[in-house]
């Protein structure tokens, strides 16, 4: 790293090297078994600098030739977009705990007795079902070096555990699955098993509905499915420069329902979205994003924050070693207070959403989502009736958030970037098959 | 390279082994409104082993090559492990690894290029994407645009313990060009994408469809959303082809299948799924396209299979294992989107084609609608087997046998088991669409092509307000 830095500061005011590493190993499930053990290793390097003023950009995989990535930067610079940030200095970072070094002492062995007993315990309570999934340790390396003396590293364990069973019957398909992930290692199956059993009973019995305007209860997964792209869209700092944010130019204004409050956070003890420092060696933080339903902030890397006027929020993210773009790293959304069991029996004719397939394939930038129920529930005077198939619900997520019944009181993971608890909302549209 | 694979293969104790090596260059422009954001090369070189003991997998990728008889060693040794296990469940120990058999293939395979884009200079591609965003810059309302280029060519070497040994390169190019209108609080955008397997001619000269993107995301901002229900809906041949890739191409892909007796049952070839007017094609022999290549990433030719003939399932797309589990013939349908992944089932070039008899006229297709809707290009689509989605890029309101108002988006979703059977009318139009990719297991965006004629069908179901 040392080296190319020397290199590229021969030619360039600024250089910045990222370089970044990791072995992960996934056993992986199919029909009910193992099928595949798997090693990833990889490494790669990127090289940012400013030269005449202008960014230049190059990566590579290959170590053995640094002066072709200085080259390939400067090439790049001639077009490239004009600097307007500083690179930071050195400086210190706060204490983030991200690396458990259990997670490289797991044998494969025990890896599979989890996947097995997961699989085992699921299909204990309903043998038809087919399992596949996966479970994933892996220990990944990041170093951060610039011209102006700044410099990081840290080291990143993970682990992962899902699994996804199909179920069929006749023509009739029911998919159920879920994942947990974490710097730690994961031993604990039966929580997961427990949640697919219960997907699983909610779905026992088919339910027909009719099309119009229905409450709509989103689990924590559900909020994921609908909500999720939308939101990391309208807080990116890129989108709201642009003008492209539907939420730009309406900071300070009440929005959403005034129990909402979203942040990003990448400071959370061994979660696998935390770090303590962003992609450009930017310290981590909590960035508020709605306060009681204000629109507060919105997420920046250097650049980005450089051209809004703003300051970087430690925002930056480089997918597999790529030039730096502001990202959310993980989004929370604050507990309400009411429980599950509350919110539905509060329905008289309503639905529970888990999953949606297609809502992220619309305006999403306008907020608007529609999509095809995969796994949901019907609701009947207060109570969970059976499984809803070939229905479709659609709404736009800014109308829908500016009032919300309720909110659950019990937060859940979903994948590593959202933390939220369900919510529970007035009325969406709703088309379902005559 | 052929030395090395060969030396590291020597000796080592596993029912089959392949080993892959790719070097890719790349290049990339980004724009963000009228700025340019990124734009620049990059260079990549990595490889993975796949060693296949007892019906169990072991894999391992990596960048630095160097050491790789160790790296086969360690693939071998993990599908030991995965293979001692699976023969356990069995009486007597004995799973067994069965692959189809494929006859070993020596080829060297240049690339099918037209117009090549590694030699077209990085600013004579940028001055093409300027003229691009000066024209969406000069129509009023618009608040900004992305505009997505990129290009790679990629070699990969492949060999196998059979005695395969196939040198491939490839070039893709694609360029994704988004305008986005506003109005007060409202957002509003139109997508517009392309891609070819070799042809840098396929980027240039889109200067009407980019003016007519910008003025239809303009048009947005005042047009309503769609009542949702059910409607006749008309396709054009770019969502149509979307349609086909995601109600039936990936219920083909028999990895889904080959293990899951009771979907064995419903996938029956001979089931009727449409009209005897619906032919389903998919396949990487048919050149010029997006998916298309000689040799999949198992070292299988590439073939052209009918998923739907007159209506009937007719065939699936196939790996080596799946195909043997199956008693099938391979299909060349393995891939993997590069060295980090194994290859899976996946499709290629996939399309309906126009019927054998005269196909439906789109005056004819559309005459006899009281009220239906007109869906044409694609944000995306998703399928999780049974039920799908996929969503137009551009739809229009049928009253009366007449195309009239511009609508929102619509996303549209349909089940399998009933939506082909829906399609009561067939066009002689077939266009292929290459500007999209797939995603399947992690693995994305593989490039595809996939397309049809204009389609009718009765009752789909389509959300909205």
């Amino acid at each position: 790293m040392e080296n190319i830095l020397s290199l590229a500061r021969k030619v360039a005011e600024e250089a910045e090297v990222f370089l970044v590493s990791s072995k992960e190993t996934p056993v992986g499930f199919e029909a009910n078994r193992l099928k595949m053990l798997e090693t990833r290793e990889t490494i790669s390097v990127s090289l940012r600098i400013v030269k005449d003023g202008r960014i230049g950009f190059s990566s590579t995989t290959r170590l053995d030739d640094p002066q072709a990535l200085v080259d390939m930067a400067v090439e790049s610079a001639q077009f490239g977009a004009l600097a307007r940030f500083t690179l930071p200095a050195a400086q210190c970072y706060p204490q983030i705990e991200v690396y458990d070094p259990e997670v490289e002492g797991i044998a494969i062995e025990d890896m599979v007795e989890i996947g097995d007993s997961l699989i085992a315990r699921v299909r204990g309570h309903t043998p038809e079902l087919v399992c596949g999934g996966g479970v994933t340790r892996s220990v990944g390396m990041v170093n951060i070096l610039n011209s102006r003396g700044g410099e990081a590293s840290y080291r990143k364990s993970f682990f992962a555990i899902g699994i996804e069973g199909t179920l069929i019957r006749d023509t009739d398909m029911l998919f159920v699955g879920e994942m947990d992930s974490s710097c730690h290692p994961i031993r604990e199956f039966k929580p997961l098993a427990d949640s697919v059993i219960r997907q699983l009973e909610m779905a026992k019995h088919p339910a027909s509905l009719s099309s119009g305007r229905l409450p709509v209860l989103l689990t924590p997964k559900g909020v994921r499915s609908a909500f999720f792209a939308p939101l990391a869209l309208a807080f990116n700092g890129k989108t709201a420069l642009e003008g492209a944010s539907p939420l730009v130019g309406r900071e300070g204004q009440l929005l959403f329902d005034e129990r909402l409050s979203l942040w990003d956070d990448a400071t959370i003890d061994y979660c696998p979205a935390s770090r303590p420092c962003d992609d450009e060696g930017v310290p981590s933080q909590r960035t508020s994003l709605i306060e009681k339903g204000v629109v507060t902030n919105f997420l920046y890397d250097l650049q980005t924050a450089a051209m809004a006027g703003s300051r970087s929020t430690g925002s930056a993210n480089r997918a597999r070693g790529g030039m730096p773009t502001p990202s959310v790293s993980a989004l929370v959304v604050e507990e309400g207070d009411s429980t599950f069991e509350e919110m539905v029996r509060d329905m008289k004719e309503g639905l529970v959403i888990e999953m949606l397939i297609g809502a992220e394939q619309g305006n999403v930038l306008g907020g608007e989502f529609s999509g095809n129920i995969l796994l949901g529930y019907k609701v009947e005077n207060g109570e969970i009736v059976g499984r809803v198939k070939d229905t479709m619900v659609s709404g736009n997520i800014y109308d829908t958030l500016k009032e919300l019944v309720a909110i659950g009181r019990e937060a859940k993971w979903v994948g590593n970037s959202l933390r939220t608890p369900a919510l529970y909302l007035s009325r969406l549209a709703v088309a379902s098959k005559g | 390279m052929r030395e090395q694979i060969a030396d590291a293969l020597k000796g080592q104790d596993a029912d089959y082994i392949e080993v892959r090596i790719e070097e890719r260059e790349a290049s990339r422009i980004l724009y963000r409104g009228r700025e340019l954001e990124d734009i620049g090369r990059s260079t990549s070189r990595g490889g993975n082993v796949r060693a296949l003991v007892k019906g169990g997998w072991g894999f391992v990728s990596f960048n630095e090559l160097s050491g790789l008889r160790d790296k086969v060693a360690l693939a071998v040794k993990q599908a030991h492990l995965v293979g001692r296990g699976r023969a356990r469940e069995f009486e007597k120990g004995k799973e067994e690894s069965r692959l189809a058999p494929v006859a070993p293939v020596v080829d060297i395979v240049a690339p099918q290029i037209r117009k090549d884009p590694s030699i077209v200079p990085l600013a004579q591609k940028k001055g093409l994407l300027d003229e691009y965003n000066e024209l969406i810059w000069s129509t009023t309302k618009i608040q900004t645009s992305v505009i997505a280029y990129g290009d790679s060519k990629k070699r990969v070497i492949f060999a196998n313990s059979e005695g395969c040994y196939i040198e491939q390169t490839r070039v893709d190019l694609s360029t994704r060009i988004v305008v986005i209108a506003r109005e007060d609080g409202d957002v509003q955008q139109v997508a517009l994408s392309v891609g070819s397997g070799g042809d840098f001619g396929f980027i240039e000269g889109l200067h009407q469809e980019v003016k007519d993107a910008a003025q239809r995301a303009v048009a947005l901002l005042t047009a309503l959303q769609v009542k949702g229900g059910e409607y006749t809906a008309v396709l054009d041949p770019v969502l149509a082809g979307v349609f086909a890739h995601e109600a039936f191409g990936h219920l083909s892909e028999s990895d889904f299948v080959y293990e899951n007796d009771r979907l064995k049952d419903i996938m029956v070839l001979g089931r009727r799924f449409g009209g005897e007017h619906l032919n389903i094609v998919d396949g990487a022999a048919i050149p010029g396209l997006r998916g298309s290549y000689k040799y999949d990433d198992e070292g299988v030719p590439a073939t052209r299979t009918y998923l739907i003939k007159d209506g009937i399932l007719a065939g699936r797309l196939h790996s080596r294992e799946t195909a043997a589990k199956m008693g099938e013939k391979p299909t060349g349908n393995a891939r993997a989107i590069d060295y980090r992944h194994p290859p899976i089932v996946r499709m290629t070039n996939t399309f309906i084609e126009p019927p054998r008899q005269v196909g439906v006229s789109f005056n004819e297709m559309i005459g006899d609608i009281k009220e239906g809707v007109y869906v044409k290009n694609w944000y995306g689509g998703m399928t999780s087997m049974e039920m799908f989605t996929f969503s137009a890029g551009e739809a229009y309101m049928i009253r009366n046998g007449k195309i009239e108002e511009l609508l929102r988006p619509v996303v549209l979703t349909g089940n399998v088991f009933s939506t082909l059977e829906n399609i009561d009318a067939i066009g002689d139009d077939l266009a292929m669409n290459e500007g999209g990719g797939c995603g399947k297991g992690g693995q994305m965006p593989l490039p595809v092509s996939n397309g049809s004629p204009h389609i009718r069908i009765r009752k789909c179901l389509v959300g909205g307000r």
